[in-house]
């Protein structure tokens, strides 16, 4: 290929040089090049290395389709793989790199792998090193985990950068009457024609430019300038530089834009890319068609392209891309194309594959210096870094011979136009082959989609345009406008029929042809494939990996079809075709990602005393969403230190905690009282105002669901408090419940639990406390507050708060709760007090410590995966009443004895620790699953010594007398454990009950 | 994206709602025989085709639609309020 810029023609700004880099090579482009084209024009040869073989690739087409020319552009964090030169714009400073070569794409050490490419086949790594003897025989997978290493550093693409992305990405939203995919004669016509019915119409354009096919035109086409200017003057929007990636249900379409890739300073304040949500009424594909290839041999030679791409490097970028050049056709299309190029002055002889020539094509083409020959193709391509030569076949009785062979320096191909499919097969509408086209159309689809131009087979762009505006008066009058009449074109498809050819080759002749180049798949892995007996299109797919690249089969995927159907000797249409699946062209993951990552991956939910637990020293922790104070420490106290100190001072004197993040529930109304009846499994029917109750509750398949207490402030009054992690799922429940079963319940639940801040006060001396801290200190005696007692009092500082004494610790305890915004205040108000008594802050490892002291269940004890029973409690469940999950709790396994139940764990040597996680097992049996598990451990200050909480077999008084093994080993090892009753502390309560 | 045409907000995202499963269910009441509770929850069909199925509106209104969709294509035929009585007042 001997490519050179021409003095005028094309869309691009001779009067302005852009500088680019080609591996650490300056060089001039300008306006309106891609880098695809500005390598073109400086002669550039060998652009990428193949996958597999790490044979030397060229530019092989012009658009997204590409398979050769694939490059990395940029450097340090900003390096992008994997980027299709033909579809890279232009600009200065633009640093661009061969990629999967060493040292260069030039010259490639890994190319040698090509010189064994027979041992390379399909499936070849898999066969040599997957279980190889003797050495993995009975090794698992060690040792092809070991070469799979080595395996895909040899094959590859280009690297991704290891450091974080330096860029911002964006998300966005749009809303549109009809969405027009595609700028072409097809779209832009559909857009005008919409334009006058007053919808809101989003024209979306993957190019900088928009225009489609009109830019590959040798003169600007009036009509194109007449539409732009149509749209223009409208309300319509026109996207460029977006991609629709996916469609999706309900008219929802996936857009990426690419907002600064093109620019070589672009604002700190843009984002790179913008991830666009679209919901649509109406969707107008007019996404046009793909130029196919042939498989012959060395068909991937750099100076072998399709077709069409030659066309729009000459009209569009202003670049004759050979000199001699030999056109290998089935199908008309490449007519205009042989014209063109021999207009410009090149020497071009054109191979039609169909034993008759089309008559007024060839007239034109022969009056133009083409030199025609019809029953010919190309066959096998020669040259060394590009293309220097090409043997012709001949058809002889339509049996490919060998026709001679003829100097060139570029190979163009034209093996049929596939209709671009994907879109509306994301929607899971099937193609259906059509033998007339040689190609597959879109199926049928129910939702509001049109299909308009060389997507649906339009081959010719007067004809591609008046589809456009069939397609939009069909929208139109879907969404109840009108528009003037439009007829359809005449006729879709070749005015002269196509040949279907999918491979050339001489019988008995071996030769290297691609199907798929990126993934370097050859006709010969596809019959491989065959052999192996992998005769469905999936199957062949993932054994060869035929189109499994980042062009995802765009260009091969319907040659490989075409011989997997030849080997079965089947019809096209009965093999059938995979799935295109999104996106269509690739996107990168921070588009995805957007702004949610880091802080913004989720939110964050501060208690209203957030900072002032920060300001009285409190280190964080995150519990679920919530930030909640971990423990406090004193004097640079370890996180140990702090929380043994804050369990002993509570125990011995009083301790404050934040409980807000516990969930709240306001239930009201007259059946308010039934309803908690309902749910809960111990009775509530008879409830006196003015007091709490512990209360459990189940799934319908009687598992326990969330514990948590209720406390009754009027006769229809309630606030039901529930664990911090099921709090969303309690809600959900009850509203589920109230909406769908019992609609008949005068209830309303309202959520709460932002609404009410929360300390807990617990210790000796929190009765004090509470009396120093409220209005009236009287209301805080044994005898108006006694344990479970509510009251709704005021603060001295005069803040309304309700007072629950119900303890979490086992100590003498109350829950204080103020409106939100007084949280700060009534922590204030509480430390001025405790502070002086010697009392403590204590944070989330404090709590933890005393609740397994006590025995108490959380979340990780409530597991989805227990019943009352297994949390040691059983009588918890009313026998007087019917309440959920009071049936299918009673089904045999539920009730089980030997079901895990839980318990408290020592360790047998009191000096030893032993781990959450580990499995509990008997200890003369240290396998499988083992007998329980453990779910939480402490340091125990009242016992001196680590103490655990779990589940095992048939609870505690099954192993009285049996000794356990913590086995932990992957951690810690095992260590010998005393199984107890879970109530390790205070059994009998009569701490908290004062 | 499905989008569920919402009585109380209008259409919106499926994202806003979370699904509930079938919406054709009737619960046997809380004293009901073992084999009515066990066919109520865990023998359920796996309908393709069209199927009434309960959504809530979580990051919304909070209200249980109630909500007739074709598995296959994702097509929705009706939407609903679960409860009885805005079903009625709906109507009006």
């Amino acid at each position: 290929m001997t490519a050179q810029r021409l003095i005028s023609g094309g869309r691009i700004d001779r009067n302005k040089i852009i500088k680019f880099s080609w591996d650490d090579c300056w060089m001039n482009g300008h306006p309106g090049d891609t880098l695809a084209s500005a390598l073109m024009a400086n002669n550039e040869k060998v652009i990428g290395r193949s996958f597999k073989y790490h044979r030397p690739r060229g530019i092989m087409s012009a658009g997204v389709e590409e398979s050769g020319a694939i490059v990395t552009i940029g450097e340090g964090a900003k390096r992008d793989a994997n980027v299709k030169a033909t579809t890279q714009e232009l600009y200065h400073g633009l640093t661009a790199f061969g990629q999967n070569a060493w040292p260069s794409v030039r010259f490639d050490v890994g190319s040698l792998s090509n010189a064994f490419s027979q041992f390379l086949a399909a499936g070849f790594y898999y066969k040599t090193f997957m279980g190889l003897p003797p050495f993995e025989w009975g090794q698992g997978t060690g040792t092809w985990m070991l070469y799979e290493k080595l395996i895909r550093r040899a094959a590859g693409m280009g690297t991704s950068s290891r450091e974080p992305d330096p860029d911002n990405y964006e998300h966005g939203h749009i809303f549109c009457d009809v969405l027009i995919v595609g700028s072409g004669p097809a779209g832009l016509s559909a857009a005008a024609k919409l334009s006058q019915t007053g919808l809101d119409v989003l024209i979306v354009e993957q190019d900088f430019e928009p225009g489609g096919d009109y830019l590959n035109q040798s003169t600007t086409s009036v009509k194109y300038s007449q539409l732009l200017e149509n749209i223009n003057n409208s309300d319509i929007r026109l996207m460029t530089r977006t991609t629709v990636f996916g469609l999706y249900d309900h008219g929802t379409a996936g857009l990426l834009e690419r907002v600064t890739d093109h620019l070589s300073s672009p604002s700190a304040a843009s984002p790179r890319q913008r991830f666009w949500t679209v919901r649509s009424k109406h969707i107008i594909l007019a996404t046009g068609a793909l130029e196919r290839n042939i498989a012959f041999g060395n068909n991937d030679l750099p100076g072998i392209m399709t077709a069409a791409s030659a066309t729009t490097y000459l009209n569009r970028f202003g670049i004759l891309p050979g000199k001699k050049i030999i056109i290998s056709t089935n199908n008309d299309s490449a007519y205009g194309v042989s014209i063109a190029l021999a207009n410009a002055g090149a020497s071009v002889k054109l191979l039609d594959a169909r034993t008759t020539l089309p008559s007024k094509l060839s007239h034109t083409a022969k009056g133009h210096g083409v030199d025609l020959k019809a029953s010919a193709a190309a066959l096998n391509a020669s040259g060394s870094k590009s293309v220097s030569g090409l043997e012709i076949a001949t058809l002889n009785e339509e049996a490919w011979v060998q026709g001679g062979s003829e100097d060139c320096d570029l190979v163009l191909i034209s093996g049929g136009w596939s209709p671009i499919i994907n879109l509306l097969s994301h929607r899971g509408s099937k193609p259906l082959w059509d033998d007339e086209n040689c190609c597959f159309m879109p199926g049928s689809t129910d939702e509001h989609i049109e299909i308009a131009g060389a997507g649906i087979g339009i081959w010719e762009l007067s004809k591609c345009e008046v589809s456009g505006e069939v397609a939009a008066a069909a929208a139109a009058k879907a969404l109840g406008k009108t528009t003037t009449d439009v007829k359809k074109p005449s006729s879709n498809g070749w005015s002269e029929k196509i040949r279907p050819l999918y491979e050339v080759k001489i019988h008995g002749k071996g030769q290297k042809s691609f199907v798929d180049p990126q993934h370097d798949v050859t006709a010969n892995d596809i019959k491989l494939a065959h052999q192996e007996g992998f005769i469905s299109v999936e199957h062949l797919k993932r054994y060869t990996t035929l189109g499994m690249a980042t062009d995802q089969g765009k260009m091969g995927n319907v040659i490989g079809i075409a011989l997997m159907a030849e080997a079965l000797d089947k019809n096209i249409s009965s093999v059938g075709t995979t799935i295109f699946r999104p996106p269509y062209t690739p996107v990168s993951l921070g588009a995805f990602t957007g702004r949610n990552f880091n802080n913004h991956f989720r939110p964050l939910r501060r208690t209203p005393m957030d900072e002032w637990n920060i300001s009285h020293n409190a280190t964080l922790t995150d519990a679920g969403l919530w930030r909640r104070p971990w423990y406090f420490s004193r004097h640079n106290e370890t996180i140990k230190e702090a929380y043994i100190r804050e369990t002993t001072t509570t125990r011995n004197v009083v301790g404050l905690c934040d409980v807000t993040s516990l969930g709240k529930i306001a239930v009201q109304g007259p059946d308010a009282t039934e309803f908690l009846n309902r749910i809960y499994t111990n009775p509530f029917a008879k409830l006196p105002i003015g007091k709490a109750r512990y209360g459990i509750m189940l799934r319908d398949d009687g598992i326990v669901l969330d514990d948590g207490t209720t406390w009754r402030l009027a006769e229809t009054d309630y606030f039901m408090t529930t664990t911090t992690a099921n709090a969303a799922r309690v809600m959900v429940w009850l509203e589920e419940l109230l909406q769908l079963r019992w609609s008949d319940l005068k209830v309303h639940v309202t959520s709460v639990s932002e609404q009410w801040a929360g300390c807990a006060v617990a210790g000796p001396l929190s009765r004090d406390i509470l009396k120093s801290s409220i209005e009236t200190p009287n209301l805080a005696s044994d005898e108006n507050l006694p344990f479970m007692g509510v009251i709704e009092t005021k603060l001295k500082n005069g803040v309304p708060c309700r007072i629950a004494r119900i303890s979490f610790s086992g100590e003498m305890a109350s829950e204080i709760y103020v409106p939100s915004d007084y949280g700060p205040a009534m922590m204030d108000l509480l430390w001025e007090t405790a502070e002086p008594l010697g009392g403590c802050l204590y944070g989330l490892e404090a709590l933890g410590t005393m609740r397994i002291e006590k025995g108490h269940v959380t979340g990780a004890e409530l597991d989805g995966r227990v019943t009352l029973e297994d949390a040691g409690l059983g009588k918890m469940a009313s026998n007087k009443k019917d309440f959920i999950g009071n049936v299918l709790r009673k089904r045999p396994a539920m009730v089980d004895d030997y079901r895990p139940q839980l318990v408290g764990i020592f360790p047998k040597n009191r000096k030893e620790i032993f781990n959450a996680g580990a499995i509990l097992c008997n200890e003369d049996n240290i396998s499988g699953l083992g007998e329980g598990w453990i779910t939480g451990v402490t340091y125990s200050p009242v016992f001196g010594h680590w103490i655990g909480i779990g589940f095992i077999a048939g609870g505690y008084k099954n192993w009285i007398s049996r000794g356990a093994i913590a086995a932990d080993p992957v951690r810690k090892g095992n260590i010998e454990v005393e199984i107890v009753s879970p109530h390790m502390y205070d059994p009998k309560g009569s701490r908290h009950h004062g | 994206m499905i989008r569920i045409q919402c009585p109380f907000c209008g259409e919106r995202d499926h994202s806003e709602f979370t699904y509930g499963g079938d919406g054709s269910i009737k619960y046997p009441a809380l004293n009901a025989p073992i084999k009515d509770w066990l066919a109520a929850v865990f023998h359920r069909k796996n309908i393709r085709g069209l199927q009434l199925e309960s959504w809530h509106h979580i990051n919304g209104c909070r209200m249980w639609l109630l909500v007739e969709r074709d598995t296959v294509t994702h097509k929705i035929e009706s939407v609903r309020a679960a409860h009885i009585d805005f079903q009625k007042i709906l109507k009006v």
